[in-house]
């Protein structure tokens, strides 16, 4: 058997016999091999196969728009990847305590979500600076906002973060595990709150597992519908999140429009699936709702005036020297950095690295219209706001392209029964980045493990990488430019 | 400057005048349930089965959805071959008795005020602190909505605060993990007495999508009872916002 993996597209269902099951020492080859050459690890996870536990590593590799597939047996432990390959650093966490494998010579093998019995979440042995006029900061998991729940512990000197680490897993609610043995009447609420504000991101990921495992294939019309449905709520997300940023710099111009322009995108959304979160919108098969020409009309009419309002409040915001001020220079990550943590979406584009689902694995509508990458260099909240003001302009754009010329067809055919004994993947760019699905199915049609990589599982590290040697107070900003997702993370 | 100006008259003044005038949601907005069992032919059950979360009941000829499981989806009305469920775009689903969230679809009952030595207290300012247990944030990005310009929070009296010591009660989202249980505990007992609690979202209700997981205790019932339910996966802000005045008299009375 081959030892470079099985080559497999995302939407595409491969006989699980075909992906490759080596030794730990080929296994670590093939991971090495592929990141020096540019792939990034979108899937590194156990299932269960025969009693014991199996390792999958989804590689993405950007330039051919392929994926790849490769499979150990670790036993009871195996050198662990993390030394030399960073970005399997989580993974390899979460491994551990899903499955009790212990990857040997992990630097920081703790808990990512404190699921095991008698695990108390929070309760861990934290990085610990010593010395004189250096003190701990512990906040939350309940915060100060209407936020979800997270644990952040900062290690300071004054006023400087020397190190922050966090600790999740409060959101926790057995979603991966409650997906297995389905599909059934629960499945698709299950992927459209992964989480919450990204519906549609996941539950098209869902979906396109689920429709590679049947081999269905969903007409155009309700692929370009998807599109603009994850399109609405990166346009939404990206300006709330500039205005949140307005508001933690007290520019509350800002602050005030954007969070009524975000709901502007909301609405839009609510008029094609009566849900301002896309619930609804995503079914495997295809869509829920199909769109009327007036209802198009509507849409597009409504379109313009809001982006004109978005594009002069936020305007405002860059102009502003003492905004300017704060965001620049601030919670950077070099290039060098991003790579190595493997971060992917806005996160990743704004220290500079060309990575983005929607053209490096276009599917759907992306094939028709592509979207351009919003790249930045430099690495700070400036260069995160940035790029998510250059995305909300091409959303726009891919919007109102995808509406003046959907193609016609049904917006949903059935999805019977799923092909026994295949793997399939699914890579879809949400607002926050990649969103990873993978699927199994056992011998009778079911889905015997399920997958969930949201972006931020990712990207939570790149967060507490940004904050050293920042001041504490920055960290709402800073953490803002991130706004990562807790749910999705904790599953 | 004057950019600053321009910017300001151009975006105008956006906040609804809810509950002044009626709310306008779009045609395809999901809200109560509309349910004509006359159309429906003995033993069916479409619309059960198609339930995710058990919300919808057959019984003596009667179709019965629960709406503290709802999800709100189109799924029922879909699988219902004689259009004899389906949803109505009324936003106003908030109660104050848990029993109140059955219907058949005759009547439903609203929220009712606060008794009087409630009102004393909190009828003219109500400060919550806000607590996520678990869900997928839905329910806080809807809760959140309601301090911007559009629905303007503050001018009913009513805060979010970030100190439960602060707080003259606790908005619980969420189906609340195990993970979450004793925060949600220790931040409940952290607010001073009188207090009171109110639950958003299906999650909170009756655990929602997770209902029956052991991860999750199937909502906020832990904490004591409620004065306020909020239907939904996520309720509509305008959902939130009509409970909230319909607990504070300002609708309804
Ligand atoms: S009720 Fe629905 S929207 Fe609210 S937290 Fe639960 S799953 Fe999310």
């Amino acid at each position: 058997m081959s030892t470079t993996g099985r080559e497999l597209m995302p939407g595409e269902a491969v006989p699980v016999g075909e992906i490759p099951v080596v030794s730990a020492a080929a296994f670590r080859n093939v991971v090495m091999d592929r990141i020096g050459r540019g792939d990034w690890l979108a899937a590194l996870f156990g299932h269960p196969v025969n009693g014991s536990v199996r390792v999958t590593a989804i590689l993405a590799c950007p330039r051919f728009g392929e994926l790849r597939a490769v499979a150990f047996d670790p036993g009871a432990s195996y050198p662990a990847l993390t030394p030399e390959c960073l970005e399997a650093h989580w993974f390899e966490r979460e491994l551990h305590e899903q499955w009790g494998v212990t990857p040997v010579g992990h630097p920081w093998l703790k808990p990512v979500r404190f699921t095991t019995p008698g695990a108390i979440p929070g309760v861990t042995d934290y990085f610990a600076v010593a010395g004189e006029e250096v003190h701990e900061v512990a906040v939350g998991p309940v915060h100060a906002g209407i936020i979800e729940p997270g644990h952040f512990r900062f290690q300071c000197h004054g006023e400087d973060v020397l190190h922050l680490e966090i600790s999740l897993g409060y959101q926790h609610r057995g979603v991966e595990r409650a997906l297995v043995g389905g599909p059934n009447a629960r499945t698709i609420h299950y992927l459209e709150t992964l989480s919450g504000d990204a519906s549609a991101g996941h539950a098209t990921a869902g979906a396109e597992v689920l429709e590679s495992l049947a081999g269905v294939r969903p007409s155009d019309r309700s692929l370009a519908l998807r599109a603009v449905g994850l399109e609405l709520e990166r346009m939404a997300n990206h300006t709330g999140d500039l205005g949140a940023l307005a508001g933690d710099v007290a520019f509350l111009p800002t602050a005030s429009y954007c969070g009524r322009l975000r709901g502007e995108f909301l609405n839009m959304t609510a008029m094609i699936c009566g849900s301002r979160l896309g619930r609804g919108l995503v079914r495997p098969g295809g869509v829920g709702f199909d769109v009327t020409a007036e209802l198009v009309r509507d849409l597009l009419g409504r379109l313009d005036p809001a982006m004109r309002e978005f594009t002069d409040s936020v305007r405002l915001l860059f102009e502003s020297p003492s905004v300017v001020a704060r965001f620049e220079h601030l919670g950077t990550l070099t290039r060098h950095e991003a790579v190595k943590m493997g971060l992917v979406g806005p996160a990743a584009r704004a220290s500079g690295v060309a990575r983005d689902v929607r053209s490096d694995f276009p599917s759907g509508a992306y094939r028709w219209i592509p979207v351009l990458l919003a790249l930045k260099e430099s690495g700070d909240v400036m260069a995160r706001a940035r790029v998510r003001w250059q995305e909300v302009h091409q959303a726009a754009s891919f919007v109102r392209q995808v509406l003046s010329r959907l193609p016609e067809g049904e917006p949903w055919r059935p999805v019977r029964g799923l092909q026994p004994g295949r793997l399939a993947v699914s890579l879809v760019e949400g607002w926050r980045g990649a969103i990873c699905h993978v699927a199994l199915t056992g011998d009778e049609g079911r889905i015997a493990a399920y997958k969930v990589v949201d972006p931020s599982f990712h990207n939570w590290f790149g967060l507490a990488r940004a904050m050293r040697r920042q001041q504490i107070s920055d960290f709402p900003v800073c953490n803002k430019s991130f706004n990562l997702s807790y749910c999705g993370h904790d599953l | 400057m004057i950019r600053t100006l321009i910017t300001r008259w151009r975006q105008g003044h956006r906040t609804i005048r809810y509950p002044d005038a009626l709310a306008v949601l779009p045609e395809r907005f999901r809200g109560l349930p509309a349910i004509d069992s006359a159309q429906c032919p003995n033993g069916c059950r479409e619309c059960v089965d198609a339930c995710p979360t058990g919300a919808v009941s057959v019984e003596g000829g009667h179709v019965r959805v629960h709406l503290g499981r709802c999800l709100f989806c189109p799924e029922c009305a879909q699988a219902c071959p004689h259009g004899a469920i389906g949803f109505t775009t009324d936003h106003r689903l908030a109660v104050s008795d848990p029993r109140d969230l059955l219907t058949d679809g005759r009547e439903y009952r609203l929220a009712r005020q606060l008794d009087e030595a409630s009102m004393r207290l909190f009828g003219r300012s109500l400060r919550l602190r806000q607590v996520s247990a678990g869900g997928c944030a839905g329910c806080e990005v809807e809760t959140n909505v309601l301090g911007t310009v559009v629905f303007d929070l503050g001018r009913f009296g009513i805060q979010f605060v970030a100190s439960p010591r602060h707080a003259d009660g606790l908005l619980v989202t969420g189906p609340v993990t195990r993970n979450m249980a004793a925060a949600l505990e220790k931040t409940y007992a952290a607010i001073p007495t009188p207090r009171i609690v109110i639950v958003v979202g299906a999650c909170a209700i009756s655990g929602g999508p997770y209902r029956g997981h052991p991860e999750a205790l199937d909502g906020a019932a832990s904490v004591g009872p409620a004065v306020l339910y909020v239907p939904g996966c996520p309720p509509h802000p305008l959902t939130i916002l009509d409970g909230l005045l319909r607990l504070l008299g300002r609708i309804g009375s």
